[in-house]
Parts: structure tokens; C-alpha cells; sequence
């Protein structure tokens, strides 16, 4: 059997089973209408808060998994904060990044003039990476990030140490929050390729349940809020 | 070689695994772990219990609307430039998999852990395709290496320790230094994220399971921890997605809701490390990414079990909690039920996919404590399932012939009360006289295996019955 006949099949079947026919007009409105109201349901109180407390709230969940969280007042100083970072983890001075505007803007040479700057998608000996993170979400103190040439998707995972600037004006309270803006930018039913949401580290408890970080992806997160 | 399923000989399997010291020590991590993790990711989100009830009603109405939801996919999935592939049985998926690896001339496929995966067996159809299937996951390498199945569905080697592991790492990496420490799990973590390392980059093809399917975007989603699913989709040239059909959920905000549940239910965790939404392959102006995406659709029994009693077992979501919960799983671990799925959820879901003459003993796997219902973020009856399994079981005469007599004269008497009072008493007073002054009988006629290990206690004072019209008269 061809794929289009087995799909034929299989929808005849489900019909079958569900005792109703392809052509049911209100069934189709019914399942039209929920993609486009896309309605959220219960949303936890936890985030339900002023937005200053989201950001607190973003900080203590992101720590809970074993992320390391550090504030700077202003973009200008997040050179001198990688660096700094870089040197407290014994980690050489050199990262890689994509094309994102505000990471394409920093000082760099004005303010960390040893730190080696490299471009594009993560290369197997890269040690550490860096991105921009659309939003923060306070719920679970999860990133997300999205792909393309500004973050390329493989510096979230091939390198062992990831750092990622967030600005505390996106640090919402929830993902469903973050769907609201996705769909602002990319359009309805539509969305990027890759959308990350990243809460700590990499990790596993596959020996005996200990919890062991650094499985496959970055060993540490650091995030660096903005303003 | 393509594993076969030993569910008939599941009697036999348990008597194995509680025998087996390796296993009982291991299972000993069980309830420490899952159980105690779950009851605090609980206890921290008050709207769990609310969020279950939404969580059940979502995968409802998309089971009720299921044919619709699943066009409404396919048509947003090849809008993104991915390609869908219909199939009805194990080797459909196969086929399809091995098409798509000999069209790029894969020579090595990376996996992401795949439930569907193991339910086709489609390692051991890779290898005959010479083609090389590399598990990922920490847990599923480990088991790989040892020619295993998982034995859990979200914690493959929950039944290995970690010297065992350590033992099958210096057999098979012997290319490495043999005095070299592995003396702690971090030492064995970090040597399989070296090795791995290198499988990552080589692959041409890289297949994962999917948590879940979003109709409203033609999105496919990966819950993990390790970030090894994340390396299998995002650096070879194709990602292939293994789903089966009622991983659908109409909405973004859906999947939301059920998340919320999964990872909490799962390994206790209030959010996975890593939740990745994939949709189609390669954007222009993306410097990285699958040039390709590929999702196959598997049926493999599932319509059957929609629109009757089965079909509340379309709502699960895998987070493995029925299995961390039961008593029963507890004490054998995994590998006694004999196919892919274990534990509660694989005593309802296993007889639906290869029939209940080869797995009719599963729903019998039960003390029916109700505590994988309990937990069940999906409020699955998976209880009241088994019983229906028990029933069919008993009509298609699948049950031994023992029970099945102790049953025709169980029901002959209890449908004479009046003999059934009297046969009682006299079995009662029987049972005391034989069990002497202590009160306890060591051997007992057809309850053998109970008295093998204990004692069985005779009945003490007058018969139920007796004493309920002695208290209604007073």
C-alpha cells in the first residue's frame, strides 16, 4: 500500500471508530475555532505577579536548577561581566555568537579588548558560547531561545559552557505569555524552527537516580540580566 | 536480532527477577527517587490537581476530533517544508526510516530516546540495513551496549547499578587506558559524553521520539534532560520525528498545560532541562539545522482502541509515574513483563498492541491499589482497564484452568446465599481447627506460593456475614 492509501486508512478508520464522517461541518468548526482562539487554560498563580517580582522570581527557579545568574545595570556592561565570568571558571578568554543585533553592539574592544570573539554556529572545540534569549519565563526560571542566524540553535548545546543575556524587560511569567509574543512577531499557526526553552544545565539520573550535570549539553548555564 | 516479546511467560519472569540480587538492588532506588521527588514537585504547585482535570479534558476533545486535528497537522507540517509519513505497522516505519537514511547514504543514525523506537524495533532494522543506530540518551547507550530493552520508560537502565555499568564500560571502551578511574557515576557520565561526542558529529541522520504534536503550528516537541536529543536534531542533515497518532494536541497553550504535568509526574522536576518545539527543516539565512524533517505517523493498533473502552489509554503521555507508584513494578522492575511497555500502563496498552493471547497474564499484574490511577497526571482509569482485560481474558478462555474452576465454584455458592453462609462458617471453623494452638497454618491446598513465605493466618471469631446480622440486630 502506497503512503497516501495508508493515510486513507487510517483517517477511515479513526471515522469508523469515532462513528463520524469526514464531511461533519460542525466538528470542523469546533476544531477551527480552537486553533484560532487558541484560549489558554489554567494558568498557576506563581506567576501571576508585578513584573519586578517576575524577575526575582525568573532568578530564584533559574538557581533552583543549577544556573548561575548575575545583574548589570546597563547593555554597555556585559563585556566586562563575560569576562569576569570567563576568568572566575578558569575558562580562555574567547566566545562565540551569532549575528544578534544587541550582541553585535557591545563594546567589546572598548571594554574587554583580550576577549576573542568568533562567529557563526558552534564549532566542536568551541568551549564557550553565547546567545540572547527572547524572553525569561518566571514560572520555572526557563529561557527560551529561538533559531536563525542572530542565535544559531547549536550554541545552546555542542559547547560546555553557555552563557545568555537576557533583558530584564522580557522576563514575562509564563510560556503561555511567550506564545503571545511569538505569534506578535512571526504571525499566527506560524513559528520559528527552533524554539529552546533551556531551564539549567544539561543533566542525567539515568545511573542509579543521582543527578549528574554536563550529560551532553552545556556543563553550566550563566545568565546575565540586563537593567 | 529483532527482540521477542516474552509477556506469556511473565509468571516465570517474575520469579527470575526476584531472585535476581542485581535487580532487587537496583529497583531499591525506585521509591527514594521518583516517588519522593513527585510528592514535592506536588506539594509546590497548587494548581496540580486542577491542571490534571484540564489535561484530561484537552486529550478528549482532541481524541474526539482526532481524524480533524491530525489534517490540521499534516497541512502546517509540509507548510513548513517536512514531509509526513502515514504508516500502519512497525515495518511501515521501518521502511520509511531506512528509505530516508539510503537516499542520504547514512551510514550512522543518531537517536534521541524513542518509546515508537523501541515499539518497532527499529534498531534491529537498522543494523540488517547496515546501517549503525547509535543511542544517545545516557540510559538507552548503556542498555544498547548490553544487548538490553529499557526497562522503564523514562529511566531505561533504572534496573542496572552503577558497577554493573561501570563493568560493560571497560568491556566495550577498551580503547581507553584500563587503569583509569571510573570509580563514580560522574566518571562514567563524562566518559559516554566523550564517545558520544564524536557518534554526534558523524551522523547523518538523526531520529527522535516527540512528548508531543501541535496541530496548530505543525510542531513537534522533545522533553530531556541530557541535551543529547537536542545534538541529534539540530547537526545532522535530517531529523526524523517517530510519533505515533494520539500524540496530538490542538494549541500551543495545550501543550502547556500538559507539560506543566509531564516532567513534574516524571522525574519530580517542575521543568525538563531541555523543551525543544521543532518545526520543518532549515529556514533561509539559518546557519544551522536538519536540511530535511521527516515525521512518521504510526497507527499499529491505535484506531482500534478509539471510540471503546481502551480509549482512555490514548491520553497517556509517558511520563512513566503508574510504573514508580506500583507495587508490583516495584518488586520485578521492567523486563518481567516482557515487551516494551511496563508497569500499569503497559498492562493496558501491550494486550491493545499485540493481543491479549500473548499478553493476557499483564492486567493480572495488578493488586489493584489504585495508586497508579491516583497519580495518573492524565487520570487515566488504568484500573478499570485491566478489568475489562481480566474479563475478555476469561471469555476468549485464555485463563488457566485452575482459576477458572476455583471461579465456577466461587460463583456457584455465592449465588446460593444461603449455602455460601453455611460453607463459610464450616470452612472457617475447619481452618481453625487445623491451624492448632498458634492460630497460623504453615502449608494451605492451592495457596502454595503464599505460605512458601509465610504463614497464613486462620480466621479468627465468626464469619462477615454473621457478624453484620448480629450488628444490624443489636
Amino acid at each position: 500500500m502506497t503512503e497516501p492509501a495508508k493515510r486513507q486508512a487510517i483517517l477511515e478508520r479513526m471515522r469508523r471508530a469515532l462513528a463520524v464522517d469526514a464531511d461533519d461541518t460542525a466538528r470542523r468548526a469546533t476544531v477551527t475555532k480552537r486553533i484560532t482562539e487558541h484560549a489558554p487554560n489554567l494558568i498557576p498563580a506563581r506567576a501571576r505577579i508585578a513584573h519586578k517580582d517576575q524577575t526575582a522570581l525568573f532568578r530564584q527557579q533559574a538557581e533552583a536548577v543549577q544556573a548561575t545568574v548575575t545583574d548589570v545595570k546597563t547593555e554597555e556592561d556585559v563585556p566586562e561581566a563575560i569576562t569576569e565570568y570567563l576568568r572566575s571558571q578558569n575558562l580562555p578568554q574567547s566566545v562565540r555568537y551569532g549575528e544578534d543585533v544587541l550582541l553585535n553592539g557591545l563594546p567589546w574592544r572598548a571594554k574587554s579588548p583580550t576577549l576573542e570573539l568568533n562567529k557563526g554556529p558552534a564549532q566542536p572545540a568551541d568551549e564557550v558560547s553565547l546567545c540572547r534569549a527572547i524572553a525569561g519565563i518566571a514560572e520555572t526560571g526557563t529561557l527560551v531561545l529561538t533559531s536563525g542566524i542572530d542565535n544559531p540553535t547549536t550554541l545552546n548545546f555542542l559547547p560546555e559552557n553557555h552563557i545568555v543575556v537576557v533583558s530584564a524587560k522580557h522576563i514575562t511569567g509564563t510560556y503561555e505569555d511567550v506564545w503571545q509574543i511569538l505569534r506578535k512577531e512571526y504571525g499566527e499557526r506560524t513559528l520559528p524552527r527552533t524554539v529552546n526553552m533551556i531551564s539549567g544545565p544539561s543533566r542525567t539520573g539515568d545511573i542509579e537516580q543521582r543527578i549528574e550535570l554536563g550529560a551532553h549539553g552545556p556543563r553550566r548555564l550563566h545568565i546575565i540580566i540586563i537593567g | 536480532m529483532k527482540p521477542q516479546p516474552t509477556s506469556r511467560n511473565f509468571k516465570r519472569n517474575v520469579v527470575e527477577a526476584l531472585d535476581n540480587e542485581q535487580l532487587q538492588r537496583a529497583l531499591t532506588n525506585v521509591p527514594a527517587g521518583f516517588i519522593e521527588k513527585r510528592r514535592k514537585a506536588r506539594e509546590k504547585l497548587p494548581e496540580f490537581d486542577a491542571l490534571r482535570d484540564q489535561a484530561r479534558d484537552i486529550k478528549n476533545h482532541t481524541l474526539r476530533h482526532l481524524d480533524l486535528y491530525l489534517e490540521e497537522y499534516e497541512t502546517q507540517v509540509t507548510a513548513s517544508g517536512g514531509h509526513v509519513h502515514w504508516c500502519e505497522t512497525p515495518e511501515d516505519v521501518n521502511a520509511a526510516v531506512i528509505e530516508i537514511c539510503r537516499k542520504h547514504s547514512a551510514r550512522s543514525v543518531t537517536k534521541g530516546k524513542s518509546m515508537v523506537s523501541e515499539e518497532v524495533h527499529l534498531n534491529a532494522a537498522l543494523d540488517e540495513a547496515g546501517i549503525e543506530p547509535v543511542e544517545t540518551d545516557l540510559g538507552e547507550y548503556i542498555i544498547q551496549l548490553r544487548n538490553e530493552t529499557p526497562s522503564h520508560i523514562i529511566a531505561p537502565a533504572v534496573h542496572l547499578n552503577r558497577d554493573q555499568i561501570e563493568a560493560d564500560f571497560r568491556a566495550t571502551h577498551t580503547d581507553l587506558p584500563a587503569d583509569r578511574n571510573l570509580d563514580d557515576s560522574s566518571a562514567l557520565v563524562n566518559e559516554a559524553r566523550q564517545i558520544l561526542r564524536k557518534k554526534f558529529i558523524d551522523s547523518d541522520v538523526g531520529v527522535t521520539g516527540a512528548n508531543l504534536l501541535i496541530a496548530e503550528t505543525g510542531t513537534s516537541i522533545i522533553v530531556t534532560n541530557e541535551g543529547n536529543g537536542d545534538l541529534t536534531l539540530s547537526l545532522p542533515k535530517v531529523h526524523v520525528v517517530l510519533a505515533t497518532i494520539e500524540k496530538l494536541v490542538p494549541t500551543l497553550e495545550d501543550a502547556s498545560t500538559i507539560l506543566r504535568l509531564l516532567a513534574r509526574s516524571g522525574t519530580g522536576q517542575e521543568f525538563s532541562a531541555y523543551t525543544t518545539y521543532s518545526t520543518g527543516p532549515r529556514r533561509d539565512g539559518d546557519p544551522d539545522g536538519p536540511e530535511e524533517y521527516h515525521v512518521i505517523l504510526l497507527d499499529n493498533g491505535r484506531t482500534n482502541m478509539l471510540g471503546g473502552v481502551f480509549q482512555d489509554m490514548l491520553r497517556c503521555i509517558r511520563c512513566g509515574a503508574c510504573l514508580n507508584h506500583c507495587p508490583v513494578y516495584q518488586a520485578v522492575g521492567g523486563h518481567a513483563y516482557g515487551w516494551v511497555y511496563p508497569g500499569p500502563m503497559g498492562s493496558v496498552l501491550t494486550p491493545s498492541l499485540i493481543g491479549v493471547d500473548e499478553a493476557g497474564h499483564l492486567p493480572n499484574a495488578s493488586t489493584f491499589c489504585g495508586r497508579c490511577e491516583e497519580v495518573c497526571p492524565m487520570r487515566i482509569p488504568l484500573p478499570k482497564m485491566m478489568r475489562h482485560w481480566r474479563e475478555r481474558e476469561f471469555e476468549r478462555h485464555l485463563t488457566p484452568a485452575m482459576i477458572r474452576s476455583g471461579l465456577s465454584v466461587w460463583a456457584f455458592f455465592a449465588k446460593r446465599p444461603a449455602l455460601y453462609r453455611v460453607a463459610t462458617g464450616v470452612a472457617m471453623r475447619l481452618l481453625k481447627l487445623w491451624s492448632g494452638r498458634d492460630g497460623k497454618l504453615e502449608t494451605l491446598r492451592f495457596a502454595g506460593g503464599w505460605t512458601k513465605h509465610r504463614d497464613f493466618p486462620a480466621p479468627q471469631g465468626s464469619t462477615f456475614m454473621a457478624q453484620w446480622a448480629k450488628r444490624r440486630h443489636d
